[in-house]
């Protein structure tokens, strides 16, 4: 058998027939790793879940999950995932072992392997204390390690998680993401995930997709994606902001220039050579510069240079804007 | 080292686990069930015993009759007199007053089938419960999908029509549960059970109310399957609860309706449902008009949840 648990194949999906969400991907999950989906709000990550974890049928394409075909082996996929969604999906009213324990029954788990699976996870999740406290008193934080609780109940294979970290707070992101590799390690699962944090593919995922307009741009590591940007990037702003991107050309070592708004991304090997080089030709034809930064690739710079504009207006669909209002909102309650 | 999940839901195991997961969130609500007990009481109350038809009929509502004395010719007596006879007055509004008080218990018997209306028409608050509960059960799938629940169900093994199937189990188990406490209640406040009931039709009352609660939750659950706002639900609800109330015979007997209402109560499900019970409590029980309200409940409750299974694996995956 291959090292690929998933594997997807021009998989596409497109709703009333003109608002296409995913369009023709395809990439493989290798066994063990954490994949990450990354991209802004409506990429199309969500989508790609959601088929693969086989709530939607694909319009066109195919993917495969552990050898199963998820269109047509819906029972087979569904028996070895784990799915963390991204909003909070445990009954309120329940406490969270009857959470655990529902979940247990529709996997058909017999009630004392389930009664001890339960405790386990409860334990690695650190709510034993809270087990028999109704849901609705949890916090964001505690819900979402409930949530990573049920989706392991039937000891996945390959656990998705769809923005695992959404509406939480600086801490319980941090906590959440210790979690995630808590469980990897333990549990050697594959993990394939979906978030538009940067901090958060960086820190947790082994390679990362960056997916926009439903389109897959660019794959790889993290690292490999911050050299794939080939050196340094150079923003500046000038006075009365002149259109100088045949000058920058003209500069040795410059690779590439992009106008953003009112200041200029440049690509050069070597920053800390080429920035005075670049400032010594701006001030050489007259221009002032009013403001310089000089930054190392990061991931940000990535997905900058693979998505195009830093903050994207999305019109999303009215029924994700308001589930994702109630997670939020529901996180932040308490 | 994680193993493969070893285990799959069997139909069963999948429809025990949601309806448990229902009836556990209704338990711990007990304010759920004493609105839902307290609605049917109110109308009770209200309708069966403010309203109370048989009363209009009572010969105290004719007020006091003085009849004067009837003076006639000594030739109509038998055998005839001479002279006059007079009868008094007293005597002659005596006899009207008796003639008026048997009006109107057969004028109620002959309209209702029964002399008082409470125990008519607390019959009818039986199938308004099983209406209301099984309007819930829609509700409650709206809901599971907001909060994101379904997605969750959806993406286990269970299969989908267990989904559906609890929820339908769901109504029919609180249906009966609350109907049992309506009908104990009725008893207390006077309804008058018909010589022909035996503890056996407790059966019967089950199987019937059952019945049209597993067709009319899958009515609703069908009607909800795809909607995402309660809001229209509730609008929706509304809109079919209404005549499925009173277009049938649950406040009022068909034959005091224009014909065109006729027509539909003789279709609506709820109808059947409140014939069958009148049968199984207060009535003389006719064995064929049971059978008949039986075997209607039987197909309305088949082909709905048919249809209603049907579309749940058309609509919950896209």
């Amino acid at each position: 058998m291959s090292d690929d648990i998933i594997i997807a194949k021009g998989l596409t999906k497109v709703f009333n027939k003109h608002l296409t969400a995913v369009d023709h991907i395809d990439f493989s999950v290798k066994n063990g790793e954490i994949f990450g989906f990354l991209g802004p709000n409506g990429a199309g990550k969500t989508t790609t879940i959601n088929m693969l974890i086989t709530l939607l049928k694909p319009t066109e394409g195919n993917a495969s999950v552990l050898g199963f075909d998820i269109s047509k082996q819906h029972d087979d996929v569904r028996n070895v995932i784990g799915v963390v969604p991204q909003e909070y999906t445990a009954d309120e009213d329940l406490t969270g072992l009857e959470n655990i324990i529902l979940c247990a029954d529709l996997y058909g788990i017999p009630r004392t392997v389930a009664k001890e699976r339960a405790e386990d996870l409860l334990k690695l999740v650190e709510l034993t204390d809270f087990k028999d406290k109704k849901v609705e008193t949890y916090s964001g934080g505690m819900r979402r390690r409930l949530e990573l609780a049920c989706g392991l109940i039937n000891r996945p294979k390959v656990l998705f998680l769809d923005e695992p970290t959404l509406g939480l707070d600086v801490q319980t992101r941090t906590a959440t993401w210790e979690y995630i590799r808590k469980l990897k390690n333990e549990y050697g699962m594959t993990l394939f995930m979906t978030t538009h944090y940067l901090e958060e593919a960086d820190s947790l995922c082994d390679r990362i997709a960056i997916i926009d307009h439903g389109k897959i741009v660019v794959v790889g590591t993290p690292e490999e994606l911050k050299h794939s940007l080939g050196g340094d990037i150079i923003t500046l702003s000038l006075k009365d902001d002149p259109d100088v991107t045949e000058l920058f050309h003209s500069i040795k070592d410059v690779k590439d220039v992009k106008k953003e708004n009112s200041s200029y991304r440049i690509k050069v090997e070597n920053g800390e050579v080429t920035a005075p080089l670049v400032i010594e030709s701006l001030r050489r034809k007259g221009y002032t510069v009013t403001r310089l930064m000089l930054t190392e690739p990061t991931l940000n710079e990535v997905y900058l240079e693979y998505t195009g504009k830093s903050i994207r207006d999305t019109e999303e669909s009215k029924e994700t804007f308001k589930t994702q209002r109630m997670t939020m909102w529901r996180a932040r309650a308490r | 080292m994680s193993k493969m999940n070893e285990y799959h839901p069997s139909k069963f195991h999948g429809i025990w686990a949601l309806t448990k997961r229902e009836l556990k969130k209704w338990l711990k609500e007990p304010i759920i069930l004493l609105m839902a007990i307290l609605q049917p009481i109110l109308w009770m109350g209200l309708f069966g015993k403010a309203m109370n038809i048989d009363n209009m009929f009572a010969s105290a509502n004719f007020g006091n009759i003085n009849m004067p004395n009837l003076t006639l010719p000594g030739s109509y007596a038998t055998p005839p007199v001479t002279g006059y006879i007079t009868i008094p007055g007293s005597q002659i509004s005596a006899m009207f007053q008796q003639a008026l008080a048997n009006i109107g218990p057969n004028a109620m018997q002959n309209i209702f089938g029964v002399k008082d209306y409470f125990s008519y028409m607390s019959v009818g608050m039986i199938s308004f419960i099983v209406m209301f509960t099984t309007m819930f059960s829609g509700m409650s799938i709206v809901w599971d999908r907001r909060l994101g629940f379904l997605n969750k169900v959806l993406s286990t093994p269970v299969s989908r029509g267990a989904i559906i199937f609890s929820k339908v189990l769901n109504a029919g188990l609180r249906s009966m549960f609350q109907a049992t406490i309506i009908l104990i209640l009725a008893v207390i406040f006077g309804l008058q059970v018909s010589s022909t009931f035996t503890p056996l039709n407790i059966f019967g009352v089950y199987a019937a109310i059952f019945l049209l609660s597993v067709g009319l939750s899958s009515v609703f659950l069908a009607l909800a399957l795809r909607s995402t706002r309660q809001e229209t639900q509730m609008a929706i609800v509304n809109l079919i609860n209404l005549p499925l109330m009173f277009a049938s015979n649950s406040l009022f007997p068909i034959s005091m309706m224009p014909d065109w209402i006729q027509v539909i109560v003789r279709v609506n499900p709820v109808s059947y449902l409140t014939d069958a019970l009148r049968q199984l409590v207060i009535l003389p029980l006719d064995s064929s008009l049971l059978m008949f309200d039986l075997t209607y409940l039987s197909i309305f409750a088949v082909v709905f949840s048919f249809i209603g299974i049907a579309l749940s694996w058309r609509f919950l995956t896209k």
